[in-house]
């Protein structure tokens, strides 16, 4: 375990420094000078040089590349262009809004997924697993940004059940948990499905059936409970495609979190801001992964690390 | 049997918004950039079917012309990114070594960008158009290629006929495209199709957070970002570019997982038990 944990952290460490890299020389070689795409064409020549020194652009590409490493490494993110603000505190006041909202959209996917995947796994082939394979299609198939209109449309403008938008109370939470967890609903209940019946093959289930346990605790306390162990991966897999889901679902619904700060910095042209959004989704999403394999091995013990 | 028209379904969408997007010239009753601002957000009606939005275009016709944008920039993204992935992944496969090494890693960075957010970033940085939207979603689309057709060549080239053909004296690279490619072409195509319904949502995403078409252009995706902007008095102008873009994207991915029945049975989702 020990070993694995230590190779599993030199591969997080290189692929975190190629990731850095990566967005600095996107960032920096970007054809045409940051500093006019950043004040427009039109700016005074006093102005450009002013914020040439101070983003430190002035200095040849190697050096800078080392000094913002070095800045990375005491956490410091650089300074947001219109507010002048660090970018950390900035992006540390929107974090917790995309945490809510993952966390809100694995909810609804796992209160989506469980149902449809219990009751296909149950009948296999029968109508009502049709029904649920074309659900989970047309809910991997349906833009997010089209499902969330559609939802404001429904609850918030027909019915008047829900608010329309922005952070606020449980209600407001629930149209966009709704948009960023449905697609992630499709591919779990198809998973949940795979894996129960897998499971339901074993002996060990023949053998609680054989012993006469009533069906219903067959499949929650026997079946279920094994059937989940590799639904969690696919749960830490899609982290990922929560994470640029929801820069989607902020924009849809106004919501104050990493994923509209991002579009915020990218329609300013704030280069820090969007670099430092980017190298922190980035890094949430391999630290997820690592803690997910951990997780995984730790809940199977079949798993040897 | 009931799964088995679904594919042809799918087929049979694919092929209809081919057709609209090949004849939209003619199809279309309207000009899509025609503007009557008189006529603006006005809803379905019997000139307008669809009705017309915040311009007063026709949305049909739109709609008919955001097909060519939508179908154009899937395709050609899954076939350049499938000819660079299905390349790097042979040769990774094939000679091994520093090679491998050096892709895998390069893999391995890019895929720690969850989904569209290096697409996102480099369009920020491209600026937004359609020709940089490909740029990026070429970047990222190989990769899935790669990674793939590696791990099949890593099993195929132990196998015999490859040996056999080796001590026959063959070259490296009769070898990977006479007896290797072929072997490994299955799960590609499977791939290339569920990629096409991927892009096709990649790029209207993009365009809906307004980093991909510039906004006029009949994409579905800006069409929809033009109508959130009018959401509350006028939703048929969300309504329908968002239907296409969901009948299409559910049409390749049942050509797609039909595909993967017909083709690939290893690689489903474990429906077959």
């Amino acid at each position: 375990m020990f070993a694995y944990l230590v190779r599993r952290l030199l591969l997080l460490l290189l692929v975190l420094f190629g990731v850095v890299t990566l967005v600095f020389f996107l960032i920096h070689l970007i054809p045409g000078d940051p500093v006019d795409i950043m004040l427009g064409d039109q700016a005074l020549a006093a102005d450009k040089d002013a914020l040439r020194h101070a983003l430190g652009l002035h200095r040849p590409l190697g050096n800078q590349y080392l000094s913002y490493l070095g800045d990375l490494c005491r956490g410091d993110l650089g300074l947001s262009i219109h507010s002048r603000r660090p970018v950390l505190t900035e992006i540390g006041e929107r974090f917790p809004a995309t945490v809510e909202l993952m966390l809100g959209a694995m909810l609804v996917a796992l209160l989506m997924a469980l149902p449809l995947g219990i009751i296909s796994a149950l009948k296999p082939y029968g109508w009502l697993d049709g029904a649920s394979m074309l659900i989970s299609f047309l809910g991997i198939s349906i833009p997010n940004f089209w499902l969330g209109p559609m939802l404001i449309i429904l609850f918030s403008i027909q019915l008047g059940w829900l608010p329309v938008n922005e952070r606020g109370g449980l209600e407001h939470l629930i149209l966009p948990a709704i948009t960023l967890g449905t697609a992630m609903a499709a591919m779990l209940s198809r998973m949940i499905r795979a894996s129960l019946l897998e499971v339901l093959d074993e002996e060990y289930i023949t053998n609680a059936r054989a012993k006469g346990l009533p069906e219903r605790l067959v499949i929650f306390k026997h079946a279920l409970r094994n059937a989940l162990i590799p639904v969690i991966t696919i749960i830490g897999l899609q982290v990922g495609v929560l994470l640029s889901g929801a820069i989607i679902t902020e924009a849809i619904f106004d919501w104050p979190g990493l994923g509209s700060l991002l579009l915020e910095g990218i329609y300013s042209r704030n280069y820090p801001l969007v670099q430092g959004c980017i190298l922190v989704i980035a890094t949430v999403y391999v630290l997820v992964n690592l803690l997910t394999d951990i997780a995984y091995a730790w809940a199977d013990p079949r798993v040897r690390l | 049997m009931f799964r088995s028209i679904w594919p042809y379904i799918g087929a049979g969408i694919i092929l209809l918004f081919a057709i609209g997007a090949i004849l939209a010239p003619w199809l279309s009753p309207y000009d899509p950039y025609e503007i009557h601002l008189s006529e603006q957000l006005a809803g379905p009606s019997r000139a307008h079917p669809l009705g017309q939005d915040a311009n007063g275009s026709d949305i049909l016709s739109r709609l008919l012309y955001g097909a060519r944008i939508s179908l154009a920039v899937g395709l050609s993204v899954v076939a350049l990114t499938a000819v660079v992935g299905v390349l790097l992944g042979l040769v990774s496969g094939y000679y091994g070594g520093w090679i491998d090494t050096l892709l895998m890693r390069l893999v391995d960075i890019l895929l720690a960008f969850p989904g569209l957010l290096l697409a996102i970033a480099l369009v920020a940085v491209l600026g937004p158009s359609m020709r940089n939207v490909v740029i990026a979603l070429a970047v990222l689309g190989w990769v899935s290629f790669a990674r793939l057709v590696r791990g099949q060549v890593l099993s195929v080239r132990e196998r015999e006929f490859v040996l056999a053909a080796r001590t026959s004296g063959q070259s490296d690279l009769r070898i990977m495209v006479v007896h290797i490619l072929p072997n490994v072409l299955s799960p590609v195509i499977v791939q290339a199709t569920f990629g096409i319904a991927g892009v096709i949502i990649s790029e209207s995403s993009l365009s809906f957070l307004g980093l991909g078409a510039p906004p006029g252009t009949p994409s579905w995706g800006a069409m929809l970002s033009q109508g959130k902007q009018v959401l509350l008095d006028a939703p048929h102008v969300s309504i329908f570019p968002g239907l296409a873009i969901m009948l299409v994207v559910l049409a390749f991915n049942f050509v797609g997982d039909g595909l993967r029945d017909r083709l690939d049975p290893r690689g489903g989702s474990g429906r077959r038990g």
